[in-house]
């Protein structure tokens, strides 16, 4: 079968691999109907994640057919169509009974501070993702969704991380009807938490970017504000003056390791790894929220440390709120959002490419290339 | 043993003002107190141990199911399991790994030319796209890098003369 296969930092093909086998009794093996690219991918391709093994094949958000199902597989059957939450869980473990999802304890062997993620190194359990024409996914009976009837392929392969985690992202800050929002990063994440943030009562919603496409995109997609931190001379400084010296009552940041807009942090966390990615995006956002607010992250960092001004969380007593979304949690929910029209996951995507065009989806997306916002990958056989 | 007013009976005060609602994990989380119960749930069936799988030596074994895709080799292998040997919490965990990744770049190099594989560096990087939507960038990163490639061969080929 094709594969996206990894062989070092920045550097992608499509390969021939070996079909996924069952190796579970709770395993099914899905034929991929649609695969996304996703900002957290980068981190990986980036070489960024310790970890991460040449020869593996990434994708974490994918829909798909399946086509094969181990002995213990009751709640899916040959045929179905589904999509794949991004996290592995077992369903029976203390965190995945209390709806910790994406906190499973049965799943990554590897790491117990990370859950089990498809085609996330091994430092997510080592399993081999969707950006590929078949993957094996285990925990059948817990995870994969039947995709509802009528539901656009686009909208449900959304469903599998970005929806969930832009909403978590949103319900994770507390919301309070009339709060100002403020949200770093104008990724397809902190677009989604834009969007989201409306649905928990948002007074007023602004989202920060470099990134002037991104930007006008986010106004249209989100109804936020939106705004170019290069033009200010302090984005801390500029936040306090939009909230009548306040700060903002929420941050979100929604950039995590790849943040642009301060040399030290770049320098330190994106190129010389002595920290776990660049905290710009979470320095602003402990420096930008009010005092008593309250910090909500789903952007991704490393697993070692990273350089953020821990002082002003005590001194401000500020809440911080910070997790994988549980999208199993969240699924019924957001499938009612997408089925209403209040949410139009599709909307996001920019680009769909034939999955052996993986390389160059990467190329785009990393480069913000050709006003790349959300680039989905199908294989050959969901293509005729 | 559950968290009962028994239990800590001996400690005046215990638990008089705790509130179940009060919880900062909220909403993520239904709190159940499962794990006040330790590591005791019913297991999922294991996944047969059929290839060598490195495990957080902050948890007692393997995971139910768990990921096969590049099991350890080499001299990277070799790193990655001196990593293990040591918690998540620290750096001759972490800073191994990242290693091991750098060394398995060159490996993967290696194993393409033993397969009789030359890697199409410009196709993996993404270039067909650079070119396509990012030319001016693409041309002056290339002329940069011939312009510093040049200046290291002209330099050299100098220093060789001055030693003649």
């Amino acid at each position: 079968m094709l594969a996206m296969n990894y062989r070092g930092p920045k550097r992608v093909r499509i390969d021939e691999k070996p079909m996924p086998e069952i190796k579970h009794p709770q395993d099914a093996i899905v034929r991929v109907t649609r695969s996304c690219i996703c900002g957290s991918d980068l981190h990986l391709y980036n070489g960024n994640v310790p970890d991460t093994r040449v020869g593996s094949t990434f994708g974490h958000e994918f829909t798909g057919i399946v086509e094969e199902i181990g002995s213990e597989v009751t709640k899916l059957k040959v045929g179905d169509h589904v999509l794949v939450p991004f996290n592995i869980s077992c369903g029976q473990c203390a965190f995945c009974k209390q709806e910790l999802y994406g906190n499973c304890h049965e799943s990554n062997p590897e790491a117990t501070a990370v859950g089990a993620i498809y085609g996330y190194s091994h430092t997510a359990g080592g399993y081999n993702g969707g950006q590929a024409e078949y993957v094996r996914v285990p925990y059948a009976n817990v995870g994969p969704t039947v995709i509802p009837e009528g539901m656009d392929p686009d909208d449900a392969v959304l469903l599998t991380d970005v929806v969930p985690t832009g909403y978590q992202a949103a319900e994770m800050a507390g919301i309070q009807k009339g709060d100002t929002v403020l949200i770093f990063g104008a990724g397809p994440i902190g677009i989604m938490a834009a969007k989201c943030s409306w649905l928990f009562g948002a007074g007023r919603v602004i989202v920060l970017d470099k990134e002037e496409y991104r930007l006008e995109f986010a106004r249209n997609y989100a109804d936020c504000e939106a705004y170019n931190f290069e033009e200010m001379d302090d984005p801390v400084l500029w936040a306090k003056k939009q909230t009548d010296w306040m700060g903002a009552d929420v941050c979100i940041d929604a950039v995590g390791a790849e943040a642009a807009g301060n040399v030290m942090q770049t320098i330190t966390g994106r190129k010389l790894l002595l920290q776990a990615g660049s905290a710009t995006a979470l320095h602003w956002a402990i420096n930008s929220v009010k005092k008593g607010g309250i910090i909500s992250i789903v952007g991704v960092y490393g697993p070692t440390d990273n350089l953020v001004p821990i002082g002003n969380v005590l001194n401000k007593g500020l809440t911080i709120r910070a997790n994988q979304a549980s999208v199993k949690r969240l699924l019924p929910r957001l499938i009612e959002h997408v089925q209403n029209g209040v949410l139009n996951p599709k909307g996001l995507i920019t680009h769909r490419i034939p999955l052996e065009e993986v390389a160059d989806g990467y190329r785009m997306f990393s480069g913000k290339l050709d006003n790349c916002i959300k680039t989905v990958l199908i294989p050959p056989s969901a293509r005729m | 043993m559950e968290n009962t007013p028994e239990k800590f009976k001996h400690i005046k005060g215990w638990g008089i003002d705790a509130d179940p609602k009060n919880d900062p994990t909220y909403p993520m989380k239904r709190r159940t107190n499962e794990e006040h119960k330790g590591y005791s749930w019913q297991r999922p069936t294991q996944q047969p141990i059929d290839i060598e799988v490195l495990h957080s030596n902050e948890r007692p074994n393997v995971t139910a199911v768990f990921g096969e895709s590049v099991p350890p080799s080499g001299l990277s292998g070799m790193i990655r399991r001196f990593a293990f040997k040591h918690s998540e919490n620290s750096y001759l965990h972490w800073l191994p790994l990242l290693l091991a990744d750098r060394v398995n770049v060159v490996e993967g190099i290696v194993e393409d030319f033993a397969h009789g594989k030359v890697p199409n560096i410009f196709e993996e990087k993404g270039y067909v796209a650079e070119w396509k939507y990012n030319r001016t960038s693409l041309l002056t990163k290339m002329a940069v890098v011939a312009a510093i490639t040049a200046a290291g061969v002209m330099l050299l080929a100098r220093k060789n003369e001055d030693d003649d």
